[in-house]
């Protein structure tokens, strides 16, 4: 009896189907801009940690501080991977996305680099510049005085210089670069000599002495550091204008506040473009047909299957209304899914199936990843297995997306990409 | 696809499609005259809608009459498909607003092999090598700058980089009756040099000299303008320095063209026929007379309008598409089948090299499913919308726009087919301002080469959405087919022929007036 009564008042508190207080959009965007706030303020807090230990690498370059860095950079990626559930759908992310997750890059323009990697490209002039090593840098006849590593130097001058994307001079990805050095072991098999999991036995392998002038490999020790530092505080303060973005007054949560039905058509532009475009297309589909480790996101720390994880769990979370913050503290309130389930209950359990189907297929490649071989080798032509596990993450991303459009189709979004009417009043009305 | 056997080894993807080919037209018959017989059978009407509907498309296409306020749907120049993301350096970087997720997934794929450097082969990644022998560029991306305009080597000697996206076409004059026919049948579009081919490769994998270096000098030309103004015009002229493969043919001609925008090609696809050739067909009085350029396409042997590149001399974004990996990067499509790019049969070391097709990857270096996706690419990346379409000074430049006639080519409206291949692009009103077609465009920009139709006179009227915009997307850029441009006043003084008119009209405005109507295209 008394587990009966339990069951009931389970049910009542999650909403009996069709029985439940009208769900209204202006609070399933709240809930949304809430989360986004409380994610890049994890991200953010999350980039000072990392500041602090690459300050302690900097003090005193060990081994140790050097591990304590990096895990650092990883524990920094599981926060700021969960609001890219917030990049499209939202120019103003949108718009300052390329400053702080730019991929893939040449990172010839920043440090050393293999022999394998070739000193020219006739199509990239900043191919291998080496930024650390030249004080003075000749492009094309010109000269850029590089003497001092300043953020507007970085920003400004040498991101994305020549206009191309691949030159890459801030970012997660640059401090990845900095902290791992180059992944040289491509899709084969890692180093005998190395221990630990197979993340960490086939990432790149940067001694720490790249960072110890007094005892320097690599060359340039004291620059390196000028540079890894001056990256470092440019990723937290990029967080810090984007957390602000997303509190009262933020022009980001005004944005989706002030029109709670564009909002809420952020939200699936943005889950659909995440999932189906961005994630299952260029950063898995596209190396899995090339079979190329230049395609890998997180490419010099072999972390890419958690990068691809925490972007599910991020879209996860904006479809729940719910987000678990570093510290445990959870962020919710009234959610998509509560909307989607007034209007067609089956819709939501069929949605919420879907997320946790590819939650489930991402668990299995970080499982694989963690015990059997990297994201970059399961990726490998010829790897059946290994490709079969993204594969399976790929189709379920597909079929999320499928759910989502329908969600859009229930929701009366109208079709999310043909916005505009033919009123004249609009003035984006399009001729129909 | 069936891949053609080509006529003219070398210049496989300059659509030198052999006679005879399946289905297409028979061809080097003496006596018909191939290109009318093309004219004659294009539609002159749509087809694809309905009376009531070609009424309200007449009716939205109408020239505008006032300019006292911004006319409507104007902001969205591209229809739905506009994009309406913040400006920035990715603003032509950005998805048409009609495609739905499954079109982005594939417009994002494409976007990395778009900015993929192709590498030579035999390479560890398999499935991205087979670059050149011969080459241009590596990548798209490294001429398409963030899918706008190409960077010219520099106007000043001292800050000269390496030329990537200006290539240089070659031709030379036929040298007798059959090579005559071979050209008016439109066999050929252009007869190369002999031994250099019909484009210049300025790189080359390891181990084969490049062709040679494209030295450009410039000579300032000063314009002087209503207002005590005045402007300063580069005349360039070209050389090919170091030529490797011996001397090239002594007439041979030269025509540099420069890496073009890559935003709303799957729309200007979806312009009917018949709005194209309807301005061809009309003559109002004003010396503007707008030729198609009767080309070959590529699967079907058969001639059709082209409307793509400075001459117009591609009919579809995929052709263009698939030229440009032959012609500028030397990998082989289903379409171009030759893995040597454009070897010439003079160069015979440079067919002795490893090409990048792999037998378990397809028969192809770029396979049919990768040459989709860049073909996916190029047709959807969305053009912006406008900015500042209700000011006062853009309106007042809008007007002058009209006043000099410079409508009569970039002609502003078209609503596209309701039976367009693909459903994102169909039946959107945009505002491309062109035509589509050739035009004489003076002696000032005349380069000799001739490529099908188009004479060396006779450029393509150049679309302008998103020009304003150019600067914001690569800062280096400059206008014009190579570039010579600095600014948008000076891409207009340098019209001539058939827009010499509407070129002296805006030299003789006063300099508010040029100022406006320069603002108005910025406003593009």
């Amino acid at each position: 009896m008394q587990k009966l009564l339990r069951g009931a008042l389970l049910a009542a508190a999650l909403g009996a189907p069709g029985a439940q207080a009208a769900v209204e959009p202006a609070a399933v965007v709240r809930t949304y801009a809430d989360i986004a706030q409380a994610g890049y303020e994890d991200a953010l807090a999350a980039a000072r940690t990392l500041s602090g230990t690459v300050d302690a690498l900097v003090a005193k370059p060990s081994n140790e501080t050097l591990q304590a860095a990096r895990r650092a950079w990883l524990a920094s990626r599981e926060p700021y991977q969960q609001t890219e559930a917030f990049r499209f759908g939202n120019p103003i992310v949108d718009d300052w996305e390329g400053r702080v997750n730019a991929w893939p890059l040449d990172e010839g323009l920043i440090d050393y680099v293999d022999a394998s990697y070739g000193t020219e490209n006739d199509d990239n002039a900043f191919y291998a510049v080496n930024l650390v090593a030249n004080s003075r840098i000749s492009v094309g006849g010109k000269t850029i005085d590089a003497g001092k590593i300043t953020p507007q130097l970085l920003r400004e001058v040498l991101h994305e210089a020549d206009g191309n994307e691949a030159n890459v001079a801030t970012g997660y990805h640059a401090i990845e670069f900095m902290l791992w050095g180059q992944d040289l072991n491509g899709t084969g098999p890692a180093p005998a000599s190395r221990t630990g999991t197979p993340q960490e036995r086939h990432a790149g392998n940067r001694p720490h002495t790249d960072f110890d002038p007094a005892n320097c490999t690599g060359g340039n020790c004291q620059r390196r550091i000028d540079y890894l530092k001056t990256v470092t505080a440019m990723l937290v303060e990029d967080l810090q204008d984007m957390a602000q973005q997303w509190r009262t007054g933020g022009a980001a949560r005004q944005a989706v506040e002030s029109d709670p039905r564009a909002g809420l058509r952020a939200m699936l532009t943005g889950l659909g473009s995440l999932s189906y475009g961005e994630l299952a297309g260029e950063r898995m589909k596209l190396g899995l047909m090339l079979g190329d480790p230049e395609e890998e996101h997180d490419c010099f720390s072999d972390n890419t299957h958690n990068s691809h994880l925490y972007n599910q769990l991020g879209m996860r979370n904006v479809y729940l209304g719910s987000y678990k913050r570093v510290d445990g503290k959870a962020v919710s309130g009234a959610s998509l899914s509560d909307l989607v389930r007034a209007r067609d209950a089956k819709l939501d359990e069929e949605v919420r199936g879907k997320l946790d189907a590819t939650l489930k297929a991402m668990q299995a490649m970080k499982h694989r990843a963690e015990t059997v071989e990297t994201y970059d080798q399961m990726i490998a032509s010829g790897n059946a297995e290994g490709n079969a596990v993204v594969q399976a993450a790929i189709d379920a991303l597909v079929a999320q997306t499928r759910s989502l459009e329908r969600v859009i189709v229930a929701l009366e979004l109208g079709d999310i990409q043909l916005e505009g009417s033919d009123s004249l009043d609009d003035p984006t009305a399009v001729f129909q | 696809m069936k891949p053609y056997a080509f006529a003219v080894v070398g210049l496989a993807a300059l659509a030198a499609v052999a006679a005879g080919g399946a289905d297409g037209q028979p061809s080097s018959s003496p006596g018909v005259d191939v290109v009318a017989a093309a004219a004659a059978a294009a539609p002159r009407q749509r087809g694809d809608l309905s009376a009531q509907d070609l009424a309200r498309v007449r009716q939205v296409t109408a020239p505008a009459t006032g300019f006292d306020r911004a006319e409507p749907f104007e902001l969205m120049q591209a229809g739905a498909a506009t994009a309406r993301q913040l400006v920035n350096a990715d603003i032509f970087s950005h998805p048409s607003g009609t495609l739905d997720f499954e079109g982005r997934q594939r417009l994002l794929v494409g976007n990395g092999l778009f900015r993929k450097d192709w590498v030579s082969a035999p390479s560890s990644t398999q499935a991205s090598d087979g670059l050149g022998p011969l080459f241009n560029a590596r990548s798209c991306q490294g001429c398409h700058v963030k899918d706008g305009r190409g960077t010219v080597p520099g106007f000043d000697p001292l800050e000269r980089s390496d030329t990537v996206a200006l290539l240089m076409r070659l031709a030379v004059p036929p040298a007798n009756e059959a090579e005559r026919r071979k050209l008016a049948a439109v066999d050929v579009p252009l007869l190369p040099d002999p031994t250099y081919g019909g484009q210049l490769q300025n790189f080359a994998v390891a181990g084969l000299p490049a062709e040679g270096r494209l030295e450009i000098t410039y000579e300032p030309v000063e314009v002087a303008l209503n207002g005590e103004e005045t402007a300063t015009l580069m005349r360039p002229t070209y050389r090919i320095a170091d030529p490797a493969y011996g001397p090239m043919h002594p007439q041979l001609q030269m025509s540099p063209r420069l890496a073009q925008p890559m935003i709303g090609l799957g729309l200007l696809e979806a312009v009917h026929e018949a709005d194209i050739l309807a301005h061809a067909d009309a003559d109002k009085g004003d010396g503007v007379r707008g030729k198609p350029n009767w080309v070959r396409d590529a699967r079907t042997g058969r001639l059709v309008l082209g409307r793509f590149n400075w001459k117009a001399s591609q009919p579809t974004v995929m052709q263009q598409s698939a030229a440009a990996f032959s012609n500028d990067m030397g990998l082989s499509t289903p379409m171009f089948p030759n893995h040597h790019g454009e070897c010439m049969p003079a160069q015979r070391e440079c067919f002795k090299l490893p090409h990048g097709a792999q037998p378990h990857l397809g028969e192809h270096e770029v396979p049919a499913e990768l040459m989709d996706f860049v073909a996916d690419y190029s047709t959807n990346l969305a053009v912006p919308q406008r900015r500042d379409v209700d000011d006062a000074r853009v309106l007042a430049g809008k007007k002058l726009f009209y006043q000099a006639n410079c409508v009569a080519c970039h002609v502003p409206k078209y609503v596209t087919r309701r039976d367009a291949e693909r459903p994102e692009h169909r039946f959107q009103l945009i505002w491309p301002y062109t035509d589509l077609l050739l035009h004489d465009m003076g002696d000032g920009l005349a380069d000799g080469v001739s490529e099908s139709q188009a004479s060396g006179r006779d450029w393509r009227t150049p679309p302008l959405w998103g020009i304003g915009l150019t600067k914001t997307v690569n800062p280096n850029a400059t206008w014009l087919h190579d570039g010579r441009a600095r600014t948008l006043l000076e891409a207009v003084l340098w019209h001539g022929g058939e827009a010499q008119a509407a070129r002296d009209r805006v030299v003789a405005m006063t300099p508010q007036e040029r100022a406006d109507l320069i603002r108005f295209l910025e406003s593009l």
